[in-house]
């Protein structure tokens, strides 16, 4: 860590997390990828909204935003069409990203607008002690599923890629040279870039399901991942049940500010040039 | 082997550490223990550098350097004094 911590605000720290909990992991990744980039403090801005994951922004040293439940991608659009220079981060959770901002979720894909969303994926709402998310797989357990989960779960790499997201990535907590690589080629991709960070959540996942603490939650998620570079050699019986990680997308489409920014460009020419009255009225309208 | 092996050691930052066990289960070569629920390196000789114990931890409470390396200036120069115990400041 070292120069890396001074990316933290460290009167902050400690964190509110639980012991174990694999936010902390995936927050670690993300400063070690901005710090591998070094890109200037002063022109990164991290916006959250509620939820667990979303504690983090309390504790990096960057031009944060402490927003509304689900409306984080709705506050970073703002941010990124007044100021397309900057780098805008959005740090969120599975309940944050999917049920409650769901909407602004694949609505900031389809534009690919040139945020990175980092998705703190626990499979459960963790701060409000562990009711089921749209994520939750089916069968699992929370306290507002006590017998079961009935639901089937989103593929959120599957969802933002077809919702129009231009890089889209996987990797969990367990994995955490893979998820530095994702974010750092997630920070570098233009538009609309989601890496979705599988990560442990001992107190309600692993005791609700009877997985066990941390160290038995990442056994877990290492057992039930494969990366895909693996996957396109092996056999469809043994990938069965397992979830793919690394990097699931990539291609480049037109970022939405720099169209904006062209448009603008294009609009005002036009508009330069009108000098007034009847004649040129008539001559500049098409 | 005309290099000579690192020789590294641990930064550990007890205030921060809230004993999860997770450096110390996937430490590859057992070299780091839990004491009165806090992480430490019973064995830093048999460090390797992989640092997956810096990088799976959720606390940002330990990290490895090698010897010789020159420490940042970041990591002391900070308003926390990581030598003095948590239950230091609930008096």
């Amino acid at each position: 860590m070292g120069d890396t911590l001074s990316y933290f605000r460290q009167d902050m720290l400690p964190h509110i997390w639980c012991p174990g909990c694999g936010h902390g992991t995936a927050t670690g990744a993300l400063v070690r990828a901005i710090d591998r980039l070094h890109l200037d403090k002063n022109k990164v801005c991290i916006v959250s909204g509620i939820g667990c994951s979303s504690r983090a922004v309390g504790y990096l040293d960057f031009d944060t935003l402490h927003t509304a439940h689900g409306r984080a991608l709705a506050f970073a659009t703002g941010i990124k069409l007044a100021r397309p220079e900057l780098k805008v981060i959005v740090m969120t959770g599975d309940g944050d990203c999917t049920a409650i901002g769901g909407n602004h979720f694949i609505h900031a894909a389809r534009r690919n607008i040139g945020i990175t969303t980092i998705v703190m994926n626990n499979n459960i709402y963790g701060m409000t002690s562990g009711q089921y998310s749209p994520m939750t797989p089916k069968g699992f357990f929370g306290t507002t599923a006590p017998y079961g989960n009935v639901e089937r779960n989103f593929d959120l790499c599957e969802l933002a890629k077809s919702a129009g997201a231009t890089y889209v990535a996987r990797a969990t907590s367990y994995h955490v040279p893979l998820l530095i690589d994702l974010i750092e080629k997630a920070l570098l991709n233009p538009g609309f870039s989601v890496v979705e960070a599988l990560v442990q959540c001992p107190t309600y996942m692993g005791r609700k399901n009877k997985i066990g603490g941390p160290v038995e939650m990442l056994n877990w998620i290492k057992e039930g991942t494969v990366n895909v570079k693996a996957a396109a050699a092996l056999p469809p019986e043994k990938l069965k049940d397992k979830i793919l990680i690394g990097e699931l997308y990539n291609k480049q489409e037109g970022e939405y500010t720099a169209d904006y920014d062209a448009l603008i460009a294009r609009v005002q020419r036009k508009y330069d040039k009108f000098q007034g009255g009847l004649y040129g009225c008539a001559s500049n309208s098409d | 082997m005309a290099e000579k092996p690192k020789v590294f050691f641990h930064i550990i930052r007890e205030r921060y550490c809230k004993g999860c066990n997770i450096c110390v289960a996937f430490c590859p070569k057992q070299v780091l223990v839990l004491k009165d629920g806090k992480v430490f390196p019973e064995r830093p000789e048999a460090c390797i550098g992989c640092k997956m114990c810096e990088l799976r931890c959720p606390d940002f409470a330990i990290e490895v350097r090698a010897k010789g390396e020159e420490p940042v200036a970041a990591t002391e120069s900070g308003p926390i004094d990581f030598g003095v115990p948590p239950e230091a400041h609930h008096v």
